[in-house]
């Protein structure tokens, strides 16, 4: 409730909006200080010339930006198909380790392997085995592409991660809300389905944004493996020129998108803290 | 003590610069006084450098450059061997080399950042082929048609880009054994490579596969020339090229293609 002020503010408001009003001052003062230092001292340095020539050179950056744009929707294209895949192979991992049947138990062990083996090997290593191993048994095209197989690759790797999130997800809820469901007459499936997966994913999706958002940028690692995503047209522009530029236009690319999906996923944290307490 | 130390020193410094004649072209430009320093990739290929040892001398570009080397004043042992990374040798900044040699081909984009010698082999561009296209006419209108495959850092991408114009876009890796293992895997059917490579890689790498074709050298505006990279401004440049145009007058270059690159003549040129 708001309460009308007869006379102005408090002594103690009055007090209290000085010191915002000094703190606002000093930050403002370092942040100038800071960014001064920066823009005056770095140019000063003897290399500088030549930094910027090599790293931020107008010039490259005009002549391959379009290039690098176009080339960013292969990395579109890939995210857009592994992402949802991720999600359902990820769920179905976390389902499959949380299985409580004895009779279930090898698919226990099969996903405690999974998570184990795709999280522990280099996502570079998946990528090769992968991306030229499967093909390279004799698959005619297109079974072959390197679309596929580094997909899938990605696919596998990324699974593991978000299993552990959706396990970690299904764990916090709490067992008292099984043990009541089951007790109202409900199978274990529909309790895992209309009781403990609401809740969990609904608790995982900020961690689940931050995987999202390491997708999106692991996503040019199936250059390795021959596809000309906006990594690979950066390194080709570099060579081409002897210049790092191109590499700073796909790093403005990526950032254009990430940080955008990083701010709504802090939005979202923060939102979950607040619903909780 | 210090006293002592700096008398030391003080010899040291004599001895070493009477090694020269002052009028040694590369007195006082090297990196180390008295060392030649020459970087390669790593690891270096065949038929560039034999076994990955460039201080044998064995290999094309490892010869080169100990006939540079020697031409320039230096004896076999004070050639200093390092290794780096393409972007290593444009990277802004102090180098750890004197010269790069690992087939860097001269541009003029890559000029404006880097130095480059004279050319020490100019490198006609071939097109290896995998075991399952090994019909394949040696024509554009028949090349167009195949997946291709190159190493992204190198002038393959463009050459491909602006001469084959394939039908489907090409798969760009990272090294030359990536190419090898798409080829392997039947990603790709062919892949364009400077020629000495593509032999190489025919004869050893890829069973089955076959170089059919070779882009003449001088067709296009921009034919292919192996150059030693220097960092920009080094005033080493003069020496080396000095030092490469007496090779190459005297016929030395010539006899080191001859015993280190495979004839060439037998791979019929791209109409």
């Amino acid at each position: 409730m708001n309460t009308t002020k007869a006379a102005g503010l408090t002594r103690r408001e009055k007090y209290e909006a000085q010191q915002r009003r000094r703190s606002l001052i000093v930050a403002a003062t370092s942040t100038v200080v800071v960014v001064a230092c920066i823009i005056i001292f770095i140019p000063m340095t003897p290399g500088w010339e030549k930094v910027q020539r090599s790293f931020f050179n107008g010039d490259v950056l005009a002549d391959t930006f379009p290039k690098l744009l176009d080339a960013f929707k292969i990395n579109l294209m890939i995210f857009a198909w592994s992402a949802p895949a991720i999600a359902i192979l990820g769920l179905l991992i976390a389902l499959a380790r949380d299985a409580k049947s004895p009779a279930l138990f090898p698919l226990r062990i099969f996903g405690a392997t999974f998570t184990d083996v795709f999280r522990g090997v280099p996502v570079i290593l998946t990528v090769y085995l992968i991306g030229f191993g499967i093909p390279g048994l004799g698959l005619p095209r297109p079974w072959n592409s390197p679309y596929i197989w580094g997909s899938l690759a990605l696919i596998l790797t990324y699974a593991a991660y978000v299993a552990e999130i959706f396990r970690s997800g299904i764990d916090s809820v709490h067992q008292s809300q099984r043990s009541a469901a089951l007790s109202l007459g409900l199978s274990e499936r529909q309790v895992m389905r209309d009781v403990v997966l609401p809740q969990a994913i609904r608790n995982v999706v900020p961690s689940q944004m931050n995987m999202l958002i390491a997708l999106q940028k692991d996503v040019s690692l199936l250059s390795f493996i021959g596809p000309v995503e906006i990594f690979r047209q950066a390194g080709v522009f570099k060579s081409l020129t002897a210049n790092f530029t191109p590499y700073v236009g796909a790093a403005i690319i990526f950032l254009i998108v990430t940080i955008p999906a990083t701010r709504y996923a802090d939005y979202l944290m923060a939102k979950q803290m607040r619903d909780r307490s | 003590m210090k006293k002592a130390l700096s008398i030391v020193a003080m010899t040291l410094m004599l001895t070493s610069t009477a090694v020269y004649a002052d009028d040694h072209c590369a007195a006082g430009q090297t990196l180390t006084e008295g060392k030649f320093t020459i970087a390669t990739g790593n690891p270096a290929y065949y038929p560039w450098v034999l076994d990955d040892a460039p201080e044998s001398g064995q290999g094309f570009e490892a010869a080169v450059a100990y006939a540079v080397a020697a031409e320039m004043g230096f004896a076999a042992e004070d050639v200093v061997w390092v290794r780096s990374s393409f972007d290593e040798a444009i990277q802004p900044g102090a180098k750890n080399f004197d010269v790069n040699m690992q087939q860097y081909s001269i541009t003029a984009a890559r000029d404006e950042v880097v130095d480059f010698s004279a050319p020490y082999y100019t490198a006609p561009m071939a097109v290896l082929v995998s075991p399952g296209a090994t019909e394949t006419a040696p024509t554009l209108d028949a090349l167009r048609d195949l997946k291709w495959g190159a190493v992204g850092s190198t002038t393959a991408v463009p050459k491909l880009t602006s001469v084959v114009q394939p039908t489907s876009d090409p798969l760009l890796y990272g090294d030359n054994a990536d190419v090898n293992a798409a080829m392997s895997a039947n990603q790709i059917d062919a892949a364009l490579f400077d020629l000495p490579t593509a032999l190489f890689l025919s004869a050893v790498m890829i069973e089955g596969s076959k170089v059919i074709g070779q882009f003449a050298p001088d067709a296009s505006d921009n034919p292919d020339q192996f150059g030693m990279l220097l960092e920009e401004g080094n005033p080493l440049k003069a020496c080396v090229d000095e030092a490469l145009a007496v090779l190459t007058a005297s016929g030395e270059l010539a006899t080191i293609e001859a015993t280190w690159l495979q004839d060439t003549t037998g791979v019929p040129l791209i109409e």
